[in-house]
């Protein structure tokens, strides 16, 4: 039965040991779901969250897989959109199913986490009804659902691409009619896409009150609004080239050309760079204006254990040198180097996620308040481990029995 | 029957405010009394966890960073500030569920307990730390729930809560003075807080009455407000004659 669900004329490894891998990940995912029926019947009591800490490692942790699941929608947006114009990006389709497979699981489990996330879960749907056009948090609640909706749209084509099923007469002609319309699809997620991201942005970048977090901006839209956007389409894709990576070692197998990854480096590198550039001035202007302008300054934010080091770490060791990587022609060359620097620059995005919610909060705004600090518990960490393993088994799942690498029959022969 | 007022008085001059004369105020603690009794505030049999206590209004001990013999304290009660800047307070701003919103009538920044998904974006938003998550089920001894207001409706657990300015006491008031034929927009009343003080420092009105005392005293040379820099607009005043007070309601004053 595995055998003949798995693509024609591929390889995978024997059937014992993909269940052993799978039944691994099951079991993390096990711990998570436990984790997540405690936080839903007992209450968010369980966390490490507090009347300081309102936001914690559920969003932190939400706002980074969504970033990093933007390679989904910024690939498509290339592969879809800009091909015409650039035909070189066509590339992208090698890689492409696989962007979406990860944009799938990325939004898909940010949704879930979020229903922890709520204190009354059960109302959720407030957001749709009771929906206050102001907030940055109803835009993002809308703009999330469309999109996953997409995504389940266009993950639907590839599953039916499965050897079984596309055998039967009506998946294969429905699938085949999904393909066409997909550049439709791809471009109506990049505009979701663009716009939820950037209203996760706009989330901290919106709140007045909070100096380290507000910015001022363009019209309604507060400076993290595009940042965020930028960023995202700065690592999302290093993020699909990295797990693309994982599983060629994983399979000991190549599955994309590597042209493939220096295109995505390039693409990555004058995005990191230019968002570094926007970054660093919007800093320079938050911490020489903005923050003045309510009586604060640089150093009352950075203060033990969220010291100035998260600035360096952010922008300089994860920002700064995989930008200069990624554009060294030299340098990108190397693979090590190179998927170090995809590395660095999806840590550096998780980094920009937690300050602006974690670290934006831990500072007190009135003088005589304390500074806090905040450890999440096991109740915290455990869905989003199982979120990060839920993904490994889509993927694997996927890889096992979806044709996802058009190369990988070619490359491996 | 109580309303919120809002359709009924679109253009009222009504914005009720709170002024605290520091100068006054000894730390003595009836007020989180008398607001947790009033608002049946719910607590733990162990309250030492201070980050996940439920407080409307916290009691904050300020210090002049001296040494003896100079050495200075000072209390400062805070409730929730009802935010009155333009653009909205930066809670009912971020509200995906216009859980909280700020009525216009009477400058009330109101909360719907049954309507709020506790996402707490708006704790986050709140730089006073106004608002309290509800992280268990509310429990009182047996007795004291016999006791509990029945104006007020407890919360549930997973939600946000903060205080109201006792704004049953005024929908009471407006009743009052419906039944006995009086204009219900004139009506005056005094939150639990207030009337509990023994040292008269709380006074609450309507800000927009030039004569009422609220506002006389929010004109006073010792008024400062928490955090003005912010643009927060909050509608409780502080009085102090002292320097270092004032340092500390803004950063860098
Ligand atoms: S916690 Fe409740 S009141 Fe606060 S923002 Fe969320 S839904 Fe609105």
């Amino acid at each position: 039965m595995d055998k003949a669900l798995i693509p024609d004329g591929l390889k995978r490894c024997p059937f014992p040991i993909f269940a052993l891998w799978l039944l691994a990940l099951l079991a993390v995912i096990g711990w998570g779901v436990y984790a997540g029926l405690t936080v839903l019947l007992k209450g968010l009591n369980v966390t490490g969250l507090n009347n300081y800490f309102g936001f914690g490692l559920y969003i932190t942790v939400d706002l980074a897989i969504i970033a990093l699941g933007a390679g989904a929608f910024f690939s498509g947006f290339m592969y879809y959109g800009i091909s015409r114009f650039f035909p070189q990006l066509k590339e992208l389709g090698k890689i492409i199913n696989l962007a979406v497979i990860i944009g799938f699981c990325c939004y898909t489990g940010a949704l879930l986490v979020l229903l922890l996330e709520i204190g009354q879960p059960l109302r959720g749907w407030f957001g749709y009804w009771h929906a206050n056009v102001h907030s940055m948090l109803t835009e993002v609640i809308f703009c999330i659902t469309c999109y996953a909706i997409v995504l389940v749209i266009e993950f639907t084509p590839i599953i039916l691409e499965n050897r079984k099923l596309d055998q039967v007469k009506p998946l294969h002609v429905f699938g085949h009619s999904l393909h066409e319309l997909m550049a439709l699809f791809a471009l109506t997620g990049t505009f979701l896409s663009f716009f939820h991201q950037g209203s996760l942005g706009g989330v901290p970048g919106v709140m007045f009150g909070r100096p380290f977090a507000y910015r001022t901006g363009f019209f309604i839209w507060p400076w993290t609004f595009f940042l965020f956007t930028l960023s995202a389409m700065a690592s999302g894709p290093a993020f699909t080239a990295l797990v693309c990576r994982l599983i060629e070692k994983a399979t000991r197998k190549r599955l994309v050309d590597h042209n493939v990854y220096l295109m995505i480096a390039k693409i990555q590198g004058g995005l990191l760079l230019a968002y570094l550039i926007f970054k660093g001035m919007d800093t320079l202007y938050w911490a020489l204006d903005t923050a003045p302008s309510f009586g604060q300054k640089l150093t009352d934010f950075y203060r033990a254990p969220y010291g100035m080091w998260l600035l360096f770490a952010e922008l300089g060791i994860c920002g700064v040198i995989p930008a200069v990587i990624l554009l060294t022609p030299k340098a990108r060359e190397n693979n090590h180097l190179l998927f170090l620097a995809f590395f660095l620059d999806c840590v550096g995005i998780g980094i920009n996620r937690f300050v602006m919610t974690v670290q934006a909060i831990a500072i007190p705004v009135m003088p005589f308040d304390e500074w806090a600090v905040y450890v999440p518990t096991w109740a915290e960490w455990a869905p989003c481990v199982a979120m990060l393993c839920y993904g490994a088994v889509i993927v694997s799942l996927s890889y096992r029995y979806l044709p996802v690498f058009p190369q990988e029959k070619e490359l491996n022969r | 029957m109580s309303g919120n007022g809002h359709s009924e008085h679109p253009e009222s001059a009504v914005r009720f405010g709170m002024v605290i004369d520091l100068d006054k105020c000894t730390g003595c603690g009836a007020c989180t009394v008398a607001c947790q009794q009033e608002n049946n505030i719910a607590f733990r049999p162990d309250e030492s966890n201070k980050l996940r206590t439920i407080s409307w209004m916290t009691l904050y001990r300020l210090e002049n960073g001296q040494d003896y013999p100079d050495h200075r304290v000072a209390y400062l009660p805070r409730p929730c500030m009802h935010c009155d800047s333009g653009h909205d307070a930066p809670c009912t701003f971020v509200c995906p569920v216009n859980a909280t919103k700020r009525d216009e009538t009477t400058g009330f920044v109101n909360h719907i307990p049954v309507r709020c998904i506790g996402c707490r974006y708006c704790m986050v938003a709140c730089p006073y730390h106004a608002r309290s998550f509800n992280w268990w089920d509310p429990k009182w001894p047996e007795t004291m729930e016999a006791m509990l207001n029945p104006e007020v409706s407890p919360r549930m657990r997973g939600v946000v809560e903060k205080c109201t300015f006792c704004h049953h006491r005024y929908y009471r008031a407006r009743d009052a003075a419906r039944a006995a034929g009086e204009d219900p927009d004139t009506v005056l009343y005094t939150p639990a807080c207030a009337e509990a003080c023994p040292t008269g420092a709380i006074v609450f009105g309507n800000l927009k009455d030039p004569h009422s005392e609220v506002a006389e005293l929010s004109k006073d040379s010792r008024a400062f407000r928490l955090l003005a820099k912010l643009h927060t607009e909050p509608k409780v005043i502080y009085l102090s004659r002292h320097a270092w007070v004032h340092k500390q309601s803004d950063n860098g004053l």
